[in-house]
């Protein structure tokens, strides 16, 4: 909710800001400037980059303050981590009563520290003070009356800390955390949480930089970085291209010929709609978990796609340049390769986009299944052992390959077929 | 010809259309839509064949499309994929003739339809009036016998028009090809029609046919003089009366 309310703050002032600003160092000057009516005018809304570039800021301003990062110089406020003390007050078999202190140390998870010494005292009473260690965002359970005279009768009681009455199920607030009674009258000791994430549920940035420094270098559990994205792509690669082998030529078949066409339209139609995902325990049964499973499902996710932009090519054809075509003196074979063929080439390339995006969701959900080697993989362990850095660091190479694959196909597109949309 | 709709109705598109072509004529066909034109130059061009009737040319009968005919589109029958010199060259390389032959050929047919220099660029860097010319040069390249010219014009605006029209009387006059030209424009029509048909709907049937003067006059002089011809506009507005009392008739019909 915090996050939320920030993230909108954020939002609004940068933008009020760079309204505010924007017309001191550029004056508009292209077509658009001189309109009067934009709003409800698609083509005079562009994409701000400054926008772009705060957002992306933004994100990892709010991860980095809510996980006490280096990257940013404010915090939320961390988990209380040091020494801290509160006191409490017992009764006894007899009604008298007596109080005791209880130092506190708190040390972060994975730490390595000592319970705090317990100073001496003059004056003592039957209670006797008492020394806890617990980590920050969990808590401590201290049996006071242990060391407490005549703490095992049956009258004695814990009535009160830092002077403020307790009884079981109840908390009382002390410095730096909270003081909670057990249904046994045991204390427990919450040190205070603070704001930021713990680091099993969202390390900070660096630790997931580290990360990959560290897997890209060293691997993990004996696979290295490149070799696991390296599989994940060699899987793509190869269903894509199987699938395109047979489904441009069937696609091709289907647009030309009845008896193809009515032959494979149920079975195009009825594969078209099923999430590849969902074959996966079929995929599974039939072929195992080893490259021949994962080829096989890859290859019938990109496989239906690529048949039906490739129907969709041949269908796009316009009939006067395939009339112009056969009255130039072309033979069936000669419209197929110099018309059919290259006209087509626009519609089968959105289609390979498109294939290869979803071959590329699937192989990360067929390696999350079962995989020996693979970036699926790799993350799907290190979940097991809550190295979220781990997980955060994959989610994010995955991202930016799925990315880097869709802007090589359009960069692809605008070389080999420049006509594209300009016909 | 007779089309069979899908609802088992059928409607005859042409009814008892006969007529013959000598070498070196140029036919312009005019009509209200709906009258069967493009029908008629389909089947010309063997893109349809007739339910009734035969169409021959040069002593044998036509059964489908061949180089003998070509044909120019409205628009868009250019291959975006090739730049101008290969769209221009497709017929010969489809014939497998020699490349050095054929580029002279392109760069001679570039030089007549006004295209100099625009051989390496593609179609759709150039305007509309640009690619009709290419289209026209990709239609001489293959030397065919007959144009068949489906309302070539039509996509363009009035003053491009105007010189393609200059520039079709031009080819006609230079190269002697026999053309059979589709329109829609009554003006266009008597411009480049020596002889000039035209239609009635339903059934597609040959109303009346003209021989005009105007297109080998056109050939010496200026297409604006022509039109001013007294001739010129005592005849257009005789066709266009006609072609308004059909209209009339099918929308009369129609209510």
């Amino acid at each position: 909710m915090l996050v939320l309310l920030i993230y909108i703050l954020i939002f609004v002032s940068t933008y009020l800001g760079y309204k505010a600003i924007s017309h001191l160092f550029h004056a508009k000057t292209d077509f658009s400037a001189r309109k009067t009516v934009t709003f409800g005018d698609e083509s005079s809304v562009t994409s701000n980059k400054a926008a772009s570039v705060i957002s992306i800021i933004s994100l990892f301003f709010l991860w980095g303050i809510f996980t006490g990062s280096v990257i940013t110089p404010v915090h939320m406020p961390g988990p209380f981590v040091g020494e801290t003390t509160f006191s409490y007050t017992a009764i006894n078999a007899d009604g008298k009563t007596s109080d005791a202190s209880v130092y506190v140390r708190v040390g972060f998870l994975g730490e390595d520290f000592e319970k705090p010494d317990i100073p001496e005292r003059l004056e003592a009473g039957f209670a006797k003070d008492d020394a806890l260690k617990t980590k920050a965002w969990r808590s401590g359970l201290i049996r006071v009356q242990r060391n407490d005279e005549g703490g095992k009768q049956a009258g004695y009681k814990v009535i009160a800390v830092n002077g403020q009455t307790i009884e079981p199920s109840q908390s009382v607030a002390v410095a730096d955390g909270t003081v909670s009674m057990t249904k046994k009258g045991s204390l427990s000791f919450t040190p205070y949480k603070g704001l930021q994430m713990e680091p099993i549920w969202l390390p900070p940035p660096e630790a997931v930089v580290q990360r990959l420094i560290e897997i890209a270098v060293d691997g993990y559990q004996n696979v290295t970085l490149a070799e696991n994205i390296g599989w994940s792509l060699f899987r793509v690669l190869m269903g894509f291209l199987l699938g395109s082998l047979i489904g441009i030529p069937l696609g091709y078949a289907m647009g030309l010929n009845n008896w193809f066409r009515g032959w494979f339209d149920p079975i195009v139609e009825f594969m078209r709609p099923i999430p590849p995902l969902a074959l996966i325990p079929l995929v599974i049964i039939w072929f195992g978990i080893w490259e021949q499973g994962k080829i096989s499902l890859l290859f019938l996710a990109a496989l239906w796609i690529m048949t039906i932009s490739a129907r969709a090519g041949v269908s796009g054809v316009s009939i006067s340049k395939v009339h112009a075509a056969y009255s130039l003196g072309a033979s069936k074979l000669q419209i197929l390769i110099h018309v059919i063929i290259p006209n087509s080439l626009p519609e089968i390339f959105t289609g390979a986009r498109v294939a290869m995006g979803v071959c590329w969701g699937t192989v990360v959900a067929a390696e999350l299944v079962a995989a020996e080697k693979g970036a699926g993989k790799m993350i799907i362990a290190a979940s097991k052992f809550q190295q979220t850095d781990i997980v955060i660091m994959g989610i994010i190479l995955i991202g930016i390959i799925g990315f880097s694959i869709d802007m090589l196909m359009r960069k692809a597109e605008k070389i080999l077929i420049p006509w594209k949309g300009k016909g | 010809m007779t089309f069979t709709l899908p609802n088992g109705h059928s409607i005859e598109a042409l009814k008892n259309v006969s007529l013959s072509l000598k070498k070196g004529e140029i036919l312009s066909i005019l009509g209200p839509s709906g009258c069967g034109k493009t029908t008629l130059l389909n089947i010309l061009a063997g893109f349809l064949s007739p339910t009734h009737g035969q169409v021959s040319m040069n002593g044998h009968p036509v059964v489908g499309p061949a180089p003998e005919r070509g044909m120019v589109f409205q628009q868009g029958a250019l291959f975006e994929w090739m730049n101008i010199r290969d769209n221009i060259g497709f017929g010969p390389a489809m014939k497998g003739e020699p490349k050095e032959k054929t580029k002279k050929e392109v760069d001679t047919l570039l030089e007549t339809v006004g295209l100099h220099g625009f051989g390496e660029k593609a179609v759709y860097e150039l305007s509309g009036g640009m690619q009709q010319r290419v289209a026209l040069a990709r239609c001489l390249a293959n030397h065919p016998d007959i144009i068949l010219m489906d309302e070539p014009l039509g996509a363009l605006d009035a003053l491009t028009r105007e010189k393609m029209q200059g520039l079709i009387l031009k080819i006609w006059q230079e190269t002697g090809k026999t053309i059979i030209l589709i329109t829609h424009s009554v003006e266009e029509a008597l411009l480049l029609g020596e002889r000039l048909l035209v239609m009635a709907p339903r059934p597609g049937r040959i109303h009346k046919e003209y021989a005009l003067p105007f297109a080998k006059l056109g050939t010496e002089k200026d297409l604006r003089e022509i039109k001013k011809h007294p001739d010129f506009s005592a005849k257009r507005d005789e066709i266009l009366t006609m072609i308004w009392e059909m209209e009339e008739e099918i929308m009369g019909k129609k209510a």
